[in-house]
Order: structure tokens, then C-alpha cells, then sequence
């Protein structure tokens, strides 16, 4: 059925079709409608069979997650930003007890400065946490890796996070098409844990693991990450085939065919590239560009073959670790290792400041130029609000437009 | 409370089985007993958290004919527990983290009631949060009052010995004044942990208006099974703190003197032992034999530096002002039952501060 409805809605519909049994709710922008919706839906009877917790924080969201879960129901929780931090203890826990929780994080920056609006360093601030970590590029995008993240959580054993643009797409009305119950049902059953507490078969959970054992739980843990490529891959398929939505999956190629560039993006930024590079392939321009949808597992065999012999490749990264360098640039480096493949970060869109097409122009035709000389480049970074800071406190000023890592190292020397 | 009982041999509750109505028996003596936290753990010899761990959940799980879940929070229970690939537990069982048991528990006690609705099922398994006083009282606190907020059917038991054990016994919020521990050590002019700090659990889990909130110590084991049996008779949150001395942290002269510790502790009016229901004391325990609270200090090195000859004597009285004062609001002495309005012992600290 197609509606024109909230990103957050549409999600909270997904949800409540895969039928939860413990919905878990703290308020946190930009994810709170989400949470609010499944509200709704437990408590005029909509959601049967479903428990709706208000906690008082996102340390017991995951905290009562965990119990849930480990109790046997099918588990839900949403969260963002410093909310996704203030979980972060329970989040190792989770998925170090193989608990198949799925928690949608809507993306947004982490303070401070406090920033409510939309980038990539809450979620992947929690990339070696053991979670699987899927990225939305849009609503309808969203509404089905929802649904597709506790198939692939329940048969991995693992948790989830659906990564989804905050505001960007959880406040943007757009046509979404949802399943029917009967799809959903017959693509996701009734959650039937292989373990969990119950007083017929007592086990214990959550026991002190010592050295003599320690790294063989974290390389079964490994191995579970190992199997969740595949399972992706075949949850999508089957997805797929079931509504002909063209969701999911570890990556997605646009316009890759005879590429000489191939920009790498996760999120909602895909839906803008994808109109500049129409666009540019109207000027002629051999421009494409890989959706990378799964970032945790990271999909190195399938981005090899996806960049194939293309030797250009701009990551567009919304997020950078502090005192190194991009996040998703030294991963695409891994894959394609040996192979002569020019990697370079385009460091743009921190903390809510808008990607347009003409940024993806900006950086697509820099490409070009040649212009990535370092690993990494602050590309959409105002001078004027820098030199306001950098001029009087220590005579620096910056040039306008992008800034290269060597720029920003020769301005300490 | 446990109901009077005719003593005919010793004068208090270790009253033989034999004489006692099956109903009123201790479970422990009975060759059936459910023996949840089974021998071969790690604890140290004497340790008053696995005697009072012990009678709870087995009394837990008598009174659920053995539907009972626990969840523990990190610290000595959960560790001497259940070392890989070993465990204690003959029920269902679980670890989370340090500061989340109540949450947890709330988590597991709604997805034992979704299944249980699913399938048909009429019965639904209860669930036991646990921890240490540290897991409790300090890190743990946020999820506790959230627990106790949502009334979820969680019973949450304190094993209070008063301090960070399984660390190395550093102060936690339930460390008593004066008391010696690995960060409040007795140097300087006020030696021990600082007076005026601190805070009451129970009164403050009473504050939140949950069916059941209890204290009990392992010197009255009878005591505490009734209190857990009559826990579990309530549906919703409920919250039972227990007084285990820790031989290695309080430094009791003899790992035997456990008991007697906790005994003591109640005999001085240093930690009051009451029921409540909806927020209001319903009984308390009263004193059998008051005694001074030097009786009490002088068996513990971690008050050691208390009774030193050139210890300043004030500090002994105030700790006994301070047992006076509970007396007091407790109704700890005598035999009428006055309707009671305790504040937090901490409050008397604090009024006193220097």
C-alpha cells in the first residue's frame, strides 16, 4: 500500500509489521516519532502481544533490550546521538551475548558543541561494537532494511542498527510503500530464539570468561560477522523477490558501468549524488556511484568487484576519527589493496550543514582535476568562520574553499 | 514478620522444624530445597552475600514452585558464581553489566510475560534482580528507581555488606561513617569515610510507593525467607535489602563471625530491620538484647581505628548516637508497633556535621 507519510512513521509501521514484542522508548531527536508511533500502536491495540516500556534512559533502553532479548522476545529500540553513547556499554553486551536486538539509530552528531542534526559519527563511533551496522540511502529504503535487519539479526545472532539519516529522512514525507501483513509474515515467522531464560531448560548467560577462552569467543563472534555477508545478501534477495522493492543489500552501483570515477556514499547523500550524476552523465561525464549499505560487516569482496578497474574513488564521508584521518576511505583501501586504486576522503555534511548537488559536482569535478592531492580533504569548510577564530588568536588565515590535511598541518607549523 | 512462636529451647528463631507447623518450616531444612546456588562456587570462606543469596532465591523459588529467573549484576555474586564454563545457578540466570540488573530484569520479566501470553501459557516465570551495594545503590541506582517508576514485576534484592567488594573493597553510598575502606583509609584528622554522606535505599524505594520494600540480615535467615516468600506473594516492583558482612572487606576477626556481625548489627540499632507495603512501615524488627555499638565496632578491623588509645572517643558516641537515633525512629525497642515516619540516618549525619 503507497502512502505520503513521515520516514518515522513508515519505520514504526515496519516494525510494528514484524510484530516485536518488547518496544523499547527514550526520547531522543531525531528519533523520537519513531518511538512515539509504536506508542500509539501498542496502546490502541494495533501492535498485539507487545509490551511498550517508557525507561528512563538509553542506558536502560538497552539495558531492558538485553533482558527482552535474552528472555526470548522479539526486541526493538531506537536512539541516536549521545543517546547511542550513553548505550554504549549495553551495546557491546548485546552483541556479545549474541542477542538479536534491532535499534534504529537516526543519525545526528555527537557534542560537543551539541549538534541536533544529521551526520555519521554517533553510528560509527560504534563501529567495533560487534553490531551489524546498515546504512538507508532512503525512507522506503529504510522501512524495508527494517524488516529485513530482524530476519538477518535472528538467523546471524547478532544485533542490528539500521543507520538512517536523522531529519534528513525521519522527518521527510515521502510515498512509501509497505508490505502487507500476510508478505511480512510469511518472510519473517514468529521469532523462536534457539536459547534464552526460561524455567524449563535453566541456563546461565553472561558468565566471566577468563583467557583460557576469551579469544575463541571474540573469533566465533568474528565468524558470525563473516556469515552475516551472506545472510544479507540472501535475506535481501528473498526480500526482494517477496515485494519488489529494491532494498537492502551490502552495496548498490549507480551509473557504475564505464565509470572513471566512482564515488563511495552511505545514506541519505546517495539520493542527491544520484541526481548530480545524472546530471553530469548528461555533460558526459563517466561518473558512478556505489550506495554503501552495509558498513558493519564491511563488504570488502563485493566493493572490489563493484569498483572493479575503476581507478578513481572519492569516499564522501560524513564523519572523520579525530587525529587520523576518514572512517570509511581506509576500509575501501583494504579492498583494494595491490590493485593501484586511488582512494581520497571528501570530508563534507558534519553536523547537519546540507549536501547539494552541486557539492557532488564540486567533488566529482575536483576529482578530475586532480585536486584530492592528500588522503583526506575538508571540502565544504567555510574559511571565513575559521580565519574569525584562527586570525586573531594566532595569525593564521585559510583560503577559501576545500582544505587539504596538509593545509590544515602546515597551519601548526 | 514472622508470627510469634513459642520458643522452648533458645530464645529465638532457631526454634527446631519439628516443633513448627510444615507451612512455617525453614525451606532450607527441608531435603527437597531447591539449592539454586549449589556448592563448588568461588566464595570466600564465610561469606555472608552467598548465605543470603542462597536462602533468598530458594525461598524465591518455593514460593514460585521454581518459576523464577535472576538477573545479576556484576560484582562478587555474579563472579564466584559462575567462572567459564562453570555455574552455580540451577535456574535460569543472567549477567548483563554493572549498573543495569534492575532494567535488565524489567526486560526479561515483559518478554516472560509476552511468551507466556502467546503461547497460552497461565503461567508466567517471576524475575529476581540482584546485586552488590555499589550495583545498587551507586551505579546502579538510575535503573533501579526507573524499575520501582514503572512498577515492573521485578523483585530486586541488595546484598548490602557496605562497600565495593569484589574491587578491593573501596567506599560505595552504603559505606557507614568512619568505616575503613580501600578510599576512605583512617589517616588524617577524621579517619575513615567521611560523616554526612551517603544514602537510604530502602526509604528511598519506599519513596516510590512499590508494594514491598524490606530489610533483613543473615543473622535472622528465617527472617529473610519469609520476607522474600511474601515478596513474591506481590505483583510489581519490590525491593529487599539484606545485610551481609563480608569477613575479607569489614575485616572480621574470624570468617566465622558472620553471623554475629550481622547480629550485632541489628542488636545495636545500627541497621533497622522493618517491612513496608505502599510506602508505609508495616512491622519492625525489634531489638531482643541491646548492645552498645562498641560490641559491634570492636569485632571489625575496618573499625579498628576507632577504639585506638588515642582514638578520639567522640567518634564512637556519635556512632552510638547515631544507633540511638534509629531506635528512635524505628521503634526498635519495646513491644508497641507506633506508626513510624523514618528519615535517612544520613539526615541525623548531616544535621551533626562539624
Amino acid at each position: 500500500m503507497t502512502e505520503q507519510i513521515e520516514g518515522s512513521l513508515g519505520v514504526a509501521k515496519a516494525v510494528a509489521l514484524c510484530r516485536p514484542g518488547i518496544v523499547c522508548a527514550y526520547p531522543i531527536s531525531p528519533q523520537t516519532h519513531i518511538v512515539e508511533n509504536l506508542g500509539k500502536f501498542v496502546k490502541s491495540g494495533a501492535l498485539k502481544n507487545c509490551d511498550y516500556l517508557n525507561v528512563e534512559s538509553e542506558f536502560a533502553a538497552i539495558s531492558v533490550s538485553i533482558g527482552s532479548s535474552a528472555g526470548g522476545a522479539r526486541t526493538y529500540t531506537a536512539t541516536a546521538s549521545q543517546g547511542l553513547l550513553f548505550m554504549t556499554e549495553g551495546i557491546y553486551n548485546a552483541s556479545g551475548l549474541g542477542l538479536p536486538i534491532v535499534m534504529t539509530v537516526a543519525s545526528r552528531a555527537i557534542g560537543g558543541p551539541i549538534n541536533i542534526w544529521n551526520d555519521h559519527s554517533d553510528s560509527l563511533s560504534q563501529r567495533d561494537s560487534g553490531w551489524l551496522q546498515l546504512f538507508c540511502e532512503s525512507n522506503q529504503d529504510a522501512l524495508d532494511t527494517h524488516i529485513m535487519a530482524f530476519k538477518i539479526a535472528e538467523t546471524v545472532g547478532l544485533p542490528v542498527m539500521v543507520c538512517m539519516d536523522g531529519f534528513v529522512l525521519t522527518h521527510a514525507f515521502e510515498r512509501l510503500e509497505l508490505p502487507t501483513q500476510e508478505q511480512v509474515d510469511a518472510f519473517l515467522p514468529e521469532y523462536e530464539p534457539r536459547e534464552y531464560l526460561t524455567p524449563k531448560e535453566p541456563i546461565s548467560i553472561g558468565s566471566m570468561v577468563g583467557p583460557e577462552a576469551f579469544t575463541e569467543v571474540r573469533f566465533l563472534q568474528q565468524r558470525k560477522m563473516a556469515k552475516a555477508l551472506k545472510v544479507i545478501e540472501d535475506v535481501t534477495a528473498e526480500y526482494r523477490k517477496i515485494t519488489g522493492h529494491h532494498s537492502g543489500g551490502l552495496l548498490d552501483c549507480y551509473r557504475c558501468d564505464d565509470a572513471e570515477l566512482k564515488l563511495i556514499i552511505m545514506g541519505s547523500t546517495v539520493g542527491t549524488a544520484k541526481d548530480e550524476i545524472d546530471r553530469l552523465r548528461d555533460k558526459g561525464v563517466k561518473v558512478g556511484l556505489i550506495s554503501l549499505k552495509a558498513f558493519r560487516p564491511f563488504p570488502y569482496e563485493a566493493l572490489r568487484k563493484a569498483i572493479g578497474d575503476c581507478k578513481k574513488v572519492v569516499c564522501v564521508e560524513r564523519a572523520f576519527s579525530f587525529g587520523s584521518r576518514g572512517i570509511i576511505c581506509p576500509e575501501v583501501k583494504r579492498a583494494m589493496e595491490g590493485t593501484g586504486c586511488d582512494v581520497k576522503t571528501a570530508i563534507a555534511g558534519l553536523g547537519g550543514r546540507a549536501i547539494f548537488g552541486t557539492t557532488i559536482n564540486g567533488i566529482v569535478r575536483a576529482a578530475f582535476e586532480g585536486k584530492f592531492k592528500d588522503e583526506m580533504t575538508w571540502f565544504d569548510v567555510n574559511s571565513n568562520v575559521l580565519n574569525s577564530y584562527t586570525k586573531d588568536g594566532e595569525g593564521v588565515t585559510f583560503p577559501e574553499g576545500p582544505l587539504s590535511d596538509s593545509q590544515l598541518h602546515a597551519s601548526v607549523k | 514478620m514472622l508470627e510469634k512462636i513459642k520458643f522452648y529451647q533458645t530464645g529465638s528463631n532457631t526454634v527446631g522444624n519439628r516443633l513448627l507447623n510444615p507451612s512455617m518450616r525453614t525451606i532450607q531444612a527441608s531435603v527437597d530445597r531447591p539449592n539454586a546456588l549449589i556448592s563448588g562456587h568461588r566464595a570466600c570462606q564465610g561469606c555472608g552475600e552467598a548465605l543470603g543469596a542462597r536462602y533468598a532465591i530458594d525461598a524465591a523459588m518455593r514460593a514460585t514452585g521454581g518459576q523464577l529467573m535472576v538477573v545479576n549484576a556484576t560484582g562478587c555474586l555474579e563472579v564466584f558464581s559462575t567462572p567459564y564454563p562453570e555455574s552455580a545457578w540451577r535456574l535460569p540466570w543472567m549477567h548483563s553489566l554493572f549498573g543495569n540488573a534492575a532494567a535488565v530484569g524489567s526486560g526479561l520479566a515483559s518478554a516472560a510475560k509476552i511468551r507466556a501470553q502467546k503461547n497460552g501459557d497461565s503461567v508466567v516465570p517471576r524475575v529476581i534482580a540482584q546485586g552488590g551495594d555499589g550495583g545498587t545503590t551507586d551505579i546502579g541506582m538510575g535503573c533501579l528507581s526507573g524499575m520501582f517508576d514503572r512498577n515492573d514485576d521485578v523483585l530486586y534484592i541488595c546484598y548490602d555488606n557496605e562497600a565495593y567488594m569484589n574491587t578491593g573493597v573501596q567506599r560505595s553510598s552504603a559505606t557507614p561513617p568512619s568505616a575503613r575502606t580501600a578510599t576512605t583509609m583512617p589517616v588524617g584528622e577524621h579517619p575513615g569515610a567521611d560523616w554526612g554522606k551517603g544514602k537510604d535505599v530502602p526509604l528511598i524505594a519506599m519513596a516510590h510507593g512499590i508494594p514491598y520494600v524490606a530489610t533483613a540480615t543473615v543473622a535472622d535467615l528465617r527472617d529473610l525467607e519469609q520476607k522474600v516468600t511474601k515478596a513474591m506473594s506481590y505483583h510489581g516492583a519490590r525491593y529487599i535489602q539484606i545485610l551481609v558482612p563480608c569477613p575479607l572487606g569489614w575485616g572480621l576477626k574470624s570468617s566465622g563471625l558472620t553471623v554475629t556481625a550481622a547480629r550485632l548489627a541489628m542488636e545495636t540499632g545500627f541497621y533497622p530491620i522493618f517491612e513496608a507495603e505502599y510506602g508505609k512501615i508495616t512491622s519492625v524488627r525489634k531489638i531482643r538484647a541491646k548492645q552498645p555499638v562498641t560490641n559491634y565496632l570492636k569485632i571489625q578491623k575496618r573499625y579498628a581505628h576507632l577504639l585506638k588509645k588515642n582514638a578520639d572517643p567522640n567518634t564512637v558516641a556519635r556512632l552510638q548516637a547515631m544507633c540511638d537515633q534509629n531506635i528512635k525512629d524505628f521503634g526498635l525497642l519495646g513491644d508497641d508497633q507506633p506508626e513510624l515516619n523514618p528519615t535517612a540516618i544520613q539526615a541525623y549525619e548531616r544535621s551533626q556535621a562539624i
